[in-house]
């Protein structure tokens, strides 16, 4: 298990990888967003929390069609498939490999940019926390669409839009906790929220997505 | 080893009534034109599909490892780390004879990606040695090797026959092993084509 999230994280971080993607997709939107809405901090700071969570949710959902359509081209998931671990270990792997080199990222840079759009002091924390919480469930989530499209040749819109819907509560409960935290308000409900969603996305969609992939692998 | 397996692919019969056993340290041979369910019957002992029908007895479930027409190599990794990878998995043999046993050792520092299809092929060969698993499936093994590297693939096979291992292979070349072959033609499935409403829906 080990070794194959090391390798997973290896192959990431090499050439076309796609380690930086996620991350410079979210720095483009980020960085766009003060053009296109204009200068004025009042307006900025309000839409902030937003603005950061929409961009971190569309760089995760960019990368989620390598999770498996990579492994399934080269044939190391029959391979896998046929080793002595679980699938629902492997599954669970790779969600986790997904998010040290996709959602990690977009939390350590979301606070650099949140200085772009002007969020106020008090929302940093709260926004880096709702990431570091919400950004695990994406990951997990994107790994069951990634398994029910795996055998589709280039099935990255199919997957897309399977998996927004799904995206929806986090992406609400996640820019909700750092809107209210940058505005002073109280964050507990919605941060257990997210995080109800996040342990039950964690606990359960990997037994999903492994039956989803054992039937693909047909 | 096997008692009256029916394979299916797409929800559509294949074969039927396949009926073979192999022993330890035997090598079998599958035979039959292209598209006559020679893979699918790999794949199906391999445990990628479930039967159609009927039964694969094995003493253990995790004693069979496959080798497709795909090789499972990551073109970003050296030959060396594609197959630790391989080796950690399947619990941290020594990889060392597999490099040696397909004249890899001069390749192993090279990005598999550079490597020729020939060479591809015995870096996918040489997981097999890693996987330290008895049985060994191999759908088309000798595809884009040259005359030398089929002498090798055929020393391992020996060499994994000696050790009590088993072999059954989907192949058209004589490698020189001393084989049990089965034509799997007479096992064509009647054209019949069972749709219940599960397999019509996946």
């Amino acid at each position: 298990m080990i070794a194959l999230l090391i390798r997973d994280i290896r192959l990431a971080v090499r050439a076309g990888g796609g380690f930086g993607l996620g991350l410079a997709f979210f720095l483009i939107v980020v960085v766009l967003v003060p053009f296109a809405v204009g200068p004025e901090t009042t307006l900025l700071s309000r839409i902030a929390p937003g603005i950061l969570w929409i961009g971190a949710l569309l760089a995760c959902l960019l990368s989620l069609d390598r999770i498996f359509a990579l492994d399934r081209e080269d044939g190391s998931l029959d391979l896998l498939a046929s080793a002595p671990l679980p699938m629902e270990g492997i599954v669970t792997v790779k969600a986790l490999a997904h998010w040290i080199t996709t959602g990690l990222p977009l939390v350590v840079a979301a606070p650099v940019l949140a200085v772009l759009l002007s969020l106020p002091e008090a929302g940093f924390l709260w926004l880096v926390l709702s990431l570091l919480i919400g950004t695990p469930a994406l990951s997990v989530i994107g790994t069951f669409g990634a398994a029910l499209t795996v055998g589709i040749k280039r099935g990255g819109l199919l997957l897309s839009l399977l998996v927004l819907p799904l995206y929806v509560p986090t992406l609400i409960f996640g820019a909700e906790v750092a809107r209210r935290g940058a505005e002073g308000l109280e964050v507990d409900t919605p941060l257990f929220l997210l995080g109800a969603i996040t342990l039950f996305s964690v606990a359960l969609l990997p037994f999903a997505s492994a039956a989803v992939l054992r039937m693909n692998l047909r | 080893m096997v008692v009256d397996l029916g394979v299916s692919r797409g929800g559509v019969p294949v074969l039927e009534g396949v009926n073979f056993s192999v022993e330890a340290g035997e090598a079998l041979v599958l035979t039959g034109p292209n598209g006559s369910g020679k893979t699918t019957l790999l794949r199906t002992l391999a445990g990628l599909q479930p039967p159609h029908g009927g039964k694969i007895v094995v003493p253990d479930s995790e004693a069979i490892t496959y080798a497709g027409h795909a090789d499972g190599i990551k073109a970003v990794l050296s030959v060396r780390e594609n197959l630790d990878f391989w080796a950690r998995v399947h619990g941290g043999k020594d990889i060392a004879p597999a490099l040696d046993g397909f004249d890899l050792q001069a390749l192993a520092d090279r990005p598999a990606g550079s490597l020729s299809a020939g060479q591809k092929r015995r870096l996918g060969l040489a997981r097999l040695m890693v996987t330290g698993r008895p049985i060994w499936l191999l759908d088309e093994p000798t595809v884009s090797l040259d005359k030398a590297s089929v002498e090798l693939f055929a020393g391992a096979v020996r060499r994994h026959l000696e050790g009590g291992g088993i072999a059954v292979m989907a192949s058209h070349i004589d490698m020189g092993l001393d084989v049990r072959v089965v034509d799997v033609t007479p096992f064509r499935a009647r054209a019949q084509v069972t749709r219940t409403f599960d397999e019509a829906f996946l």
